[in-house]
């Protein structure tokens, strides 16, 4: 289905924003996919913090290290700024305290970079208009999502952490857009997903 | 068989330690012999050496029926052909403890003066046990090993080597263990060494030449200390309050429930291969464990920028060296600079899940070896 590619997208995009030979930590790396590319093509000394002992133990296999534990509860085991940047792919909406895991990526690493699905996207403001159902693709009990925020919410919570929006992109059906300084009251009505470039103040 | 060193006993391997061993007490030892047991083949570049360290009550027969005790090798699910430590491709090493009983020189050897040492032996410590080690390998002839793994206790030595030998060890696999022993653990080994010192067998530890054996105290240790390495999820499954071959209770302290037959049995099996006074030895090395005392109250010292890659695993069910001990290893190691993967298996089978089918776990270690096998250069 198009859902490997579109992670392969996503991945490349990222990477795309990570410079040579740095030092990064994947959180909720999974079994490692986006590390081992950003390890054979920036050379980055690559570390990941995965939930799943069964994807990290794949991870570990591809000779990634992995820590094994919980982004909500567990990031206090990495030093302050021992990495250069960390990445949060896909599940900072996911997080039981998004906040106080956005605050723990800026104390690990001056750059962060996290992507998500926006819920400020005009269709998803159009489905729940009509519908009057919170749009998703599972029932809202069953969704994996607990905060399901807007590109606005993420970055004013950016802003109360000090972290700068350096450059976003936006995903449209796994396509990622050029990474720019964009305005983010438009972007937050025209991306489907958004991936944001932070940097500490 | 060439190595004039090298002599056999009851099928097993020895090696006699050409140099006096310096202890952490400020004693040493001579003539250390050390017994093991190798599975596999050496390399012609010497480089795929797997050390396998055992836990307090553990052997050198790691993947081998034991020689002595005819009991089954403690971790065939792990190494053999094949297996995650695969001894196709590695050169197996297993060495019995300084301290032990099962071949190396500890309470149960003879001193110089021809009768056993009993407690005239020196208190031994976790580092004085891979300081013999090392020795060993050296005699071998290997100049490094590429992996050196261990549960427990052997998860301490793991630790050690990682620190007294940073470049001589390429990774290490720290099991189900911690950088200190905690208060709770040096709490139910002093019960146990109580109990074996409370026997009127005994003797001051000088029964072996009295020919007897405290046998009671010693069952008792095991008794207490097996209770550790099972969590209450795995004692309620197997046992619950089930009764031993009766219909109820017999007001009475007859082993009525299973589970005091169970220990009861775990008790007495192990004085048939076990010396007591080697019990004592081994605890109190694990007792003196700590790291961080030991580097000025700073975890990460020993192990700054250590080029040694590091692979722990915990159990989530272990109460023993719970995963939050290994857990501040990683952070420390972290902290350090160091490369450091931890892996907590899901598992209610407690401390002795690193014994036991974990599938996760088999092939998280199998994959970390296979990686750092890779980078090592190993065909």
């Amino acid at each position: 289905m198009s859902l490997p590619r579109h992670l392969r997208a996503d991945h490349r995009a990222i990477a795309s924003r990570v410079p040579e030979g740095v030092r990064v930590l994947d959180v909720g790396c999974g079994d490692g996919a986006l590390l081992a590319l950003l390890k054979s093509e920036k050379q980055v000394d690559a570390r990941g913090l995965e939930l799943s002992s069964e994807l990290a133990g794949v991870a570990l296999a591809r000779g990634l290290p992995v820590v094994q534990g919980d982004a909500d509860t567990d990031l206090e085991v990495f030093p302050d700024a021992g990495f250069d940047v960390a990445i949060l792919s896909k599940t900072i909406q996911s997080m039981r305290r998004p906040a106080r895991v956005l605050q723990e990526l800026g104390r690990i690493a001056p750059q962060v970079i996290v992507s998500f699905r926006n819920y400020g996207y005009w269709r998803r403001r159009l489905s729940l208009l009509a519908n009057g159902r919170m749009p998703g693709s599972r029932i809202w009990h069953d969704e994996n999502v607990l905060h399901p925020a807007t590109l606005r919410d993420i970055v004013d919570l950016c802003d109360t952490l000090r972290l700068d929006v350096v450059a976003s992109a936006d995903i449209h059906n796994g396509r990622v857009g050029e990474f720019r300084q964009a305005n983010i009251a438009v972007l937050n009505w025209t991306a489907d997903e958004v991936i944001l470039h932070l940097e500490q103040k | 068989m060439t190595d004039p060193a090298r002599i056999s006993v009851d099928d097993a391997q020895h090696l006699v330690l050409p140099n006096p061993l310096r202890l952490d007490s400020g004693s040493s030892l001579e003539n250390v012999l050390i017994a093991y047991e190798t599975y596999g083949a050496l390399n012609a570049e010497k480089s795929n050496a797997v050390l396998i360290c055992h836990a307090l009550t553990g052997d050198q027969y790691a993947a081998s029926e034991n020689a002595v005790t005819g009991r089954p090798a403690w971790w065939p699910r792990m190494i053999g052909p094949g297996k995650p430590i695969d001894t196709d491709r590695y050169y197996v090493i297993s060495t019995n403890v300084l301290g032990g009983c099962m071949g190396t020189t500890g309470p149960a050897s003879l001193a110089p003066d021809g009768a056993p040492w009993g407690t005239r032996f020196p208190v031994i410590t976790i580092a004085d046990m891979v300081r013999a080690q090392r020795a060993f390998i050296a005699a071998l002839g290997l100049e490094s090993i590429f992996a050196v793994a261990g549960g427990s206790m052997g998860g301490m030595q793991a630790l050690e080597w990682a620190i007294q030998a940073p470049d001589q060890v390429f990774c290490s696999l720290p099991i189900a263990t911690a950088a200190r022993q905690s208060a709770q653990n040096i709490g139910f080994y002093e019960v146990g060494r109580q109990a074996i010192m409370a026997d009127p067998e005994w003797l001051d530890g000088a029964y072996l030449a009295a020919g007897t054996k405290p046998e009671r105290g010693l069952s008792i240790a095991r008794m207490a200390a097996h209770i550790t390495y099972v969590s209450e999820e795995a004692l309620k499954q197997k046992f619950d309050r089930g009764l031993q071959d009766r219909e109820a209770t017999s007001f009475s302290f007859d082993a009525d429930f299973q589970i005091e037959s169970y220990l009861r049995y775990q008790g007495r099996s192990f004085v048939d291969r076990f010396d007591a006074n080697s019990y004592l030895y081994v605890t109190r090395a694990m007792d003196y464990f700590d790291l961080e005392t030991a580097y000025g109250g700073v975890l990460a010292e020993p192990f700054r920028h250590s080029p040694v890659r590091f692979c722990l695993f915990s159990f989530s069910s272990d109460w023993h060296y719970p995963p939050a001990e290994s857990r501040t290893l990683t952070r420390a190691l972290m902290a350090a600079g160091v490369e450091v993967s931890h892996i907590e298996i899901e598992t209610d089978k407690g401390h002795d899940a690193f014994l036991l089918e974990e599938p996760v776990f088999e092939s998280a270690l199998r994959g970390f070896l296979e990686a750092a096998a890779e980078k090592r250069g190993l065909k």
